[in-house]
């Protein structure tokens, strides 16, 4: 079904806005900028360019190779002490700065998330090279907190002097001895366009150093089920653990909200993988499914509906009628609250619109909510996507490899010769593939959104303001670095990176606190306090007579 | 005080020349200070009659902010000051970002104030200008004059007009200009007349030729420099002659480099190519 952009705003006056902000451009920006801002065509989604660097001078929403690293794919797990290589002032993501929440399952079980390591290097580390002082980083984190594990992450200035992380971290492991597991990441920031070469990085870095370290089986042996790419911001994960459990569906590991050493090592022990944030994680499912044949689906937890179709193809994955119905009767109990609050919030959102710039799969994510909320979406994209976050997975042979991608190191994984194991026949796959489910497959956010809504790449702060300024949506969903400009234009922001301080939004009862968040949001009547009283009022002119 | 940096092709003899015309310098009575920027801190081994100096960012590692000047100069042949910046081991840290902070730290000390009566700072930088921390003398007026020690080799003019390159691009926004190239001579046929011809091109001037004698060789094993070691042998003139000259030298250009076509004709023209 083709969705209809809002009533109140039609295809042509869309189309506006690129020519507007083309215009208004210099000829070789705009001829870039051109390829990144289309209309949208969800039965043949038109290339669009993305994943390709900024175009200096512009205010981009995006952050640097080391933030997707550390700050993204690592940050959230408890048990690793991640030491920042670098000067202090690179080192923003040492410090929890993404609302990733964690929960130790005893008193004693380790925790490090509050802390942050950084070695802070000075300008004599910098002459004379930093790995000395990185190794005296190590032994004094060692030294404080025995740690089972510790990660290094380069920021720019230690590629540019050519410090090996990696030797240091071998030289220190042998050094501490017993069986400490030390591991580094090439995550200078300048090595990707955007975040998303830090996500690979990251990948790349989890698939050599931690998968497949521990072979026991853990807990029930039925249906073993790993999330991929859930961080946990707000509590998501924890809300979907407590979804889970429910349905007596075992939880290996997820990919890295409330997440430990031993269920990153462990999680080669699952029989399905599901990848939620695509963009960041797709390596680690590709990975794991050729060394250990475990097959990997798209979900997308976000929003009630979507998260009750999750559970139902975990359920027709495993095929087994008593979680089937498990399920079946989870869902029954979990929407009856979901359905009175979205009635209680549709009241005031009905008919409204949104923006969402986040991302690489919240931008299209929370489209559910808002769709569930009777809310359309004029323009979404976003910041650090690929194309085929944006026009599915079948365009990967079709994308080029350049420079910027090269600079990822490549590592090829093979069949793991003693622990592949295909969880699923060719047959049961195609079976299972006959009856709807999709495997490895993403059908990116176009084929989603309506058609002639307006799809941009990298939005930057110019296209912000004009997109703000021609249609006036009634939310806007970005970060922190955009909230209170959007917000000074009279338009509420909501941060779909850290919720504000909101949240869990995933699953069930996270979308019902998106439903109230928005109803407010929507209902709010502050905005037209945002005039100065000398703005709005009249005065009565008059002169003194002397 | 005229503030001169010395460039040129690794080991085509930079600091031999430097520390032979400062000697020269220092025999006419002029008060030389002697800045080494190369990591291998051999810049003022012949001055200090061996590799006496601490260098200034081992002292800054070693004593903390609280340097003193004494602590990173030492006085050698007849009075001339000198300094080594000093740096990484090959292939650790950042050797240039490690010049651009001793170069700092010098000012910081007064190295250069009034009151020390300098008339000449030499910088002694390291082969070709390979980063941004190697071109820092010529940058911000730290340098003002460059002579560029080259030969007849293809890859020594290769590398002279590379620095000029660098020049030309200071020197549109600071005041650093181009004294002029000396030869160090490798003994290469041709070579006195394929430079001046080069250094016309390049719009400078060879300020000298200096021949090829093992004198030099001696003097370096004696850890001396020729006017040193030998002030009566004929070489030890040339370097005498080249002091004069540089002190007398008014030729100050910004100049221009040649394209590779250009430069490879040079070569073909006085029969080095074929």
């Amino acid at each position: 079904m083709i969705k209809e952009v809002n009533n109140s705003v039609s295809v042509d006056d869309l189309k506006k806005f690129k020519d507007e902000v083309l215009h208004k451009y210099p000829k070789k920006v705009a001829k870039k900028r051109d390829k990144a801002i289309l209309l949208n065509d969800p039965e043949t989604p038109p290339q669009i360019q993305a994943n390709v660097r900024t175009i200096p001078g512009i205010i981009t929403q995006r952050g640097c190779t080391y933030a997707g690293c550390k700050g993204v794919v690592l940050g959230p797990t408890r048990d690793i002490i991640n030491i920042t290589h670098g000067p202090i002032g690179c080192g923003f993501y040492s410090w929890l700065t993404r609302r990733n929440q964690t929960k130790p399952e005893t008193e004693t079980d380790e925790n490090f998330m509050m802390y942050c390591f950084s070695t802070d290097m000075q300008d004599s580390n910098i002459v004379f090279g930093g790995e000395e002082k990185l190794k005296q980083a190590i032994r004094e984190a060692y030294e404080l907190f025995h740690p089972k594990a510790i990660a290094i992450f380069s920021t720019c200035p230690v590629g540019l002097i050519g410090d090996d992380v990696h030797r240091v971290a071998r030289h220190m492991k042998e050094e501490i001895g017993g069986d400490i597991n030390i591991f580094g990441f090439s995550c200078e920031g300048y090595r990707g366009v955007s975040q998303s070469a830090g996500h690979h990085i990251a990948n790349n870095g989890l698939f050599k150093n931690l998968i497949g370290r521990d072979d026991e089986k853990r807990g029930d042996l039925k249906y073993r089920v790993n999330l991929l790419g859930e961080y946990n911001i707000g509590g998501d994960a924890f809300e979907l653990e407590r979804v889970f459990e429910k349905c007596g569906i075992n939880l290996i590991a997820t990919f890295s909200g409330n997440s430990t050493i031993q269920k990153f090592e462990n999680a080669h022990t699952a029989d399905l993988n599901m990848v939620m944030c695509h963009r960041s994680i797709n390596y680690v499912a590709e990975m794991m499914e050729t060394a250990f044949g475990i097959p990997w689906i798209k979900v997308q937890p976000i929003g009630a509906d979507s998260t009750a179709k999750m559970l139902r193809k975990i359920g027709q994955y495993f095929g087994e009628q008593e979680l089937i119905d498990k399920i079946e009767e989870v869902i029954a109990e979990e929407m009856v609250p979901v359905i009175a609050a979205r009635e209680k919030a549709l009241k005031k959102t009905n008919g409204k619109t949104a923006m969402l710039f986040v991302g690489g799969s919240r931008a299209h994510h929370y489209q559910n909510l808002f769709e569930e909320l009777g809310m359309s979406t004029l323009s979404a994209g976003y910041e650090f996507g690929h194309r085929d976050d944006y026009e599915g997975r079948v365009v990967i042979p079709t994308i080029q490899i350049d420079a910027d991608s090269r600079n990822i190191e490549e590592i090829s994984v093979t069949k793991d010769e003693t622990r592949y194991n295909p969880r699923k026949t060719e047959e049961e796959l195609k079976a299972l593939e006959a009856d709807g489910m999709e495997f490895n497959g993403y059908e990116g956010l176009m084929p989603q959104m309506a058609k002639g809504s307006l799809v941009i790449d990298d939005l930057s702060h110019y296209e912000m303001e004009k997109l703000i300024e021609l249609y006036k949506p009634d939310v806007f969903c970005a970060g922190i670095k955009e909230k209170f400009c959007v917000q000074k234009m009279g338009v509420p922001l909501k941060q779909l990176h850290s919720y504000d301080y909101g949240g869990p939004y995933a699953g069930f009862k996270g979308a019902i606190n998106f439903y109230e968040d928005i109803e407010m949001i929507a209902s709010t009547t502050i905005w037209k306090e945002l005039k100065a009283p000398w703005e709005s009022e009249t005065y009565v002119e008059a002169q003194y007579a002397y | 005080m005229r503030k001169i940096a010395i460039y040129g092709k690794g080991g085509i003899g930079k600091s031999t020349t430097t520390q032979n015309t400062v000697a020269g310098l220092a025999e006419m009575g002029k008060n030389v200070m002697v800045v080494g920027c190369d990591p291998k801190a051999d810049s003022t081994r012949l001055l200090l009659h061996g590799l006496a100096q601490k260098t200034v960012l081992d002292t800054l590692r070693e004593e903390g902010e609280d340097v003193e000047l004494d602590d990173v100069m030492k006085s050698g042949f007849k009075g001339t000051h000198c300094v080594e910046s000093g740096g990484p081991e090959p292939g650790v840290g950042c050797a240039g970002r490690g010049i651009i902070t001793s170069i700092n730290l010098l000012e910081q000390l007064g190295a250069y104030d009034d009151d020390k009566a300098l008339d000449y700072v030499f910088y002694d930088v390291l082969g070709d200008v390979v980063c941004g921390g190697f071109a820092m003398p010529i940058r911000d007026g730290k340098a003002q004059e460059v002579y560029i020690v080259c030969s007849g080799e293809m890859m020594a003019m290769y590398a002279a007009n590379n620095i000029c390159k660098s020049i030309s691009k200071f020197g549109k926004v600071g005041d650093v200009r181009l004294g002029g190239l000396i030869c160090n001579s490798r003994k290469v046929d041709n070579e006195a007349n394929m430079i001046q011809e080069f250094a016309k091109k390049l719009g400078t001037q060879m300020i000298h030729f200096v021949p090829r004698d093992n004198m030099v060789q001696h003097a370096e094993i004696n850890r001396k420099t020729v006017i040193d070691h030998a002030p009566e042998h004929p070489q030890a003139d040339e370097y005498r002659a080249l002091a004069k000259k540089i002190n007398d030298n008014t030729m100050q250009v910004i100049p221009t480099p040649l394209a590779m076509q250009e430069l490879e004709d040079l070569l073909v023209g006085f029969g080095i190519m074929n």
